[in-house]
């Protein structure tokens, strides 16, 4: 069991457990302009993402939900990643964020402390909760 | 009992060592005889039953049958009341479908209880949709048990199925049935109860229920996925209409109309799960021999000892009733760590257990979870490691202790 204790080591950083214990964007969007919702109904965790578009930027956005470490995580430095850029950024950020957790493709520099989740990949049991998030966004921006 | 010896029967247990399996609730491990019981079918016996007039296909439906006296056996009923299905879900769909759908109508109510898994509970949502009749709950006291004191004032004259789990797979509550069953019937009631959890682990005898409708599934109790039981009062069977049809359980058919079989027949639309049935007759037959009695009392050592030692970890909630009326299931939470992440530390210790709302979000609900981790036993388990399970829990409290 060395290696995968190894997986965990690298995945439940100080990082992750920052952005668990305080995330950021967390809480309603008054003026959100787009909202879509993810559920894993295997688990209960829940989230909900809103953004504020002006023009095609994501001027603003904000999530809200339960769950654990890795959805919690995910879902705050995703808001992070993706505030401010176009819509097509944004989708295109998703799609390589979700080819590193759920195909294991190589580390993408563009996704800054979300390299932090590329364990996930070795967790498949835990890949639903590293892309909750991410579909909601795309739902929301589609 | 034997552990040691137990042990060795079951191929994936014997052969892995590292692993602690403590999720039997969502599905057991399986001996060696009902693998080879498995294989013996396919190998010797596999022919089409009921309908051939060869040898071979009477060998085959010799073995169907004798797999439903033995689970009749098992259940304390007659064989005529013993309907093969795929899982307690489609039995749970058959009573709904099948008996709900054609006696319910607006105005009737359904009594259901806070602590049923969503096979208790959405086969009668569906057919309350399509009947007007109403679903309501037994509620859930804080220990985790039933509230019988709310039991009179919901069982009225319009309650006309209370259908309940008789153990419950989050908190391992086990539930007063025949006791509920008998003000049901007094108040004019069908009684239908999801064995899903107590089939395994408890004797169950569904005459001292006063169970109209008894369900199971195969797979919990050693058996193959793809067999499980309903078991049916064979008054109230012959007075149903089919849930599926096709071949098999006719019997008469014209172009425009047909007639169907006695039960269980009626019921059994199909090829069915001839492999799969035979080998969980072959489980109950191996839990018969060792005895229920038995494989509850070891379940309960394991309970009462893991109750004891789970103390030891601080941060560690228990939840469900501290009574004997339980099972060996353990819900549980350590400090504010999500149950997820707590069964993917645990995961990397070997010990398999299972993390979410165990298909009970009402339960969850009540309780103020999003999810819980859960432990849960059966006879191949050891003391050993119900120790293995503890120190991994003291160790990751130790390791992820920011996380808490």
């Amino acid at each position: 069991m060395g290696e995968s204790m190894s997986v965990l080591d690298e995945l439940y950083r100080e990082i992750i457990l920052k952005h668990y214990q305080s995330p950021k964007n967390f809480g309603v969007l008054p003026q959100a302009t787009k909202v879509a919702g993810g559920m894993n109904p295997s688990c209960g965790d829940q989230v909900e993402v809103m953004v504020r578009l002006e023009g095609d930027t994501i001027a603003d956005i904000r999530f809200q939900g339960q769950g654990c470490a890795i959805s919690t995580a995910s879902a705050s430095m995703m808001t992070e990643l993706v505030k401010g850029k176009k819509v097509a950024e944004a989708l295109e950020l998703s799609r390589r964020f979700q080819a590193m957790v759920v195909e294991g493709a190589p580390p993408d520099p563009a996704l800054g402390d979300l390299l932090a989740l590329q364990g996930v990949a070795k967790l498949p049991a835990r890949v639903k909760c590293a892309t909750l998030a991410w579909h909601a966004l795309e739902e929301a921006l589609r | 009992m034997d552990l040691s010896l137990i042990r060795e029967e079951f191929p994936l247990i014997a052969g892995h060592p590292e692993l602690v399996y403590l999720d039997s609730a969502a599905t057991s491990q399986k001996p060696k005889r009902v693998l080879e019981a498995l294989d013996r079918y396919y190998r010797e016996l596999n022919a089409n039953v009921h309908r051939g007039a060869y040898r071979l296909s009477v060998a085959a439906t010799e073995a169907y049958e004798e797999a439903r006296r033995r689970l009749a056996r098992f259940l304390n009923a007659e064989e005529r009341e013993i309907i093969f299905v795929r899982n307690t879900t489609e039995a749970m769909n058959l009573v709904a479908y099948a008996w709900g759908l054609r006696n319910l109508k607006e105005g009737d109510e359904i009594l259901v209880t806070e602590m049923e898994h969503h096979a208790g509970l959405v086969p009668w949502h569906l057919v309350a949709g399509l009947t007007g009749a109403k679903v309501k709950a037994i509620p859930l006291t804080e220990e985790g048990r039933l509230d019988l004191s709310a039991l009179d004032t919901l069982l009225t004259e319009r309650v006309k199925v209370v259908s309940l789990v008789h153990m419950s797979n989050v908190l391992g509550t086990i539930n007063p049935v025949a006791e509920i069953a008998k003000k049901a019937k007094a108040a004019g009631a069908l009684v239908v109860v999801d064995g899903a959890q107590s089939a395994p682990h408890l004797p169950v005898d569904v005459k001292a229920l006063g169970a109209d409708f008894f369900a199971l599934s195969g797979h919990k109790m050693l058996g193959p996925t793809g067999a499980g039981v309903l078991f049916g009062r064979y008054e109230v069977l012959e007075g149903m209409m089919p849930f599926l049809g096709g071949g098999e359980m006719i019997r008469e058919v014209h172009v425009d109309r047909s007639t169907y079989a006695p039960p269980p027949g009626r019921f059994e639309a199909g090829t069915p799960p001839i492999a799969e049935a035979i080998a969980l007759g072959e489980a109950a037959q191996y839990l018969m021999e060792i005895g229920m009695e038995r494989v509850f009392a070891h379940d309960r050592a394991l309970l009462d000892y893991a109750l004891k030692r789970l103390a030891e970890v601080p941060d560690l909630r228990v939840y469900g009733p501290m009574g004997p009326d339980r099972g060996g299931v353990i819900p549980f939470t350590l400090g504010r760590l999500h149950a997820h992440d707590l069964a993917t530390f645990l995961d990397e210790e070997g010990i398999a257990v299972r993390a979410g709302h165990h298909c009970a979000q009402p339960l969850h609900r009540k309780l103020g979870l999003a999810a819980t981790a859960r432990a849960s036993f059966y006879l191949y388990n050891t003391f050993e490691e119900v120790d293995r399970f503890v120190e991994a829990l003291l160790r990751i409290h130790t390791r992820y202790r920011a996380w808490l």
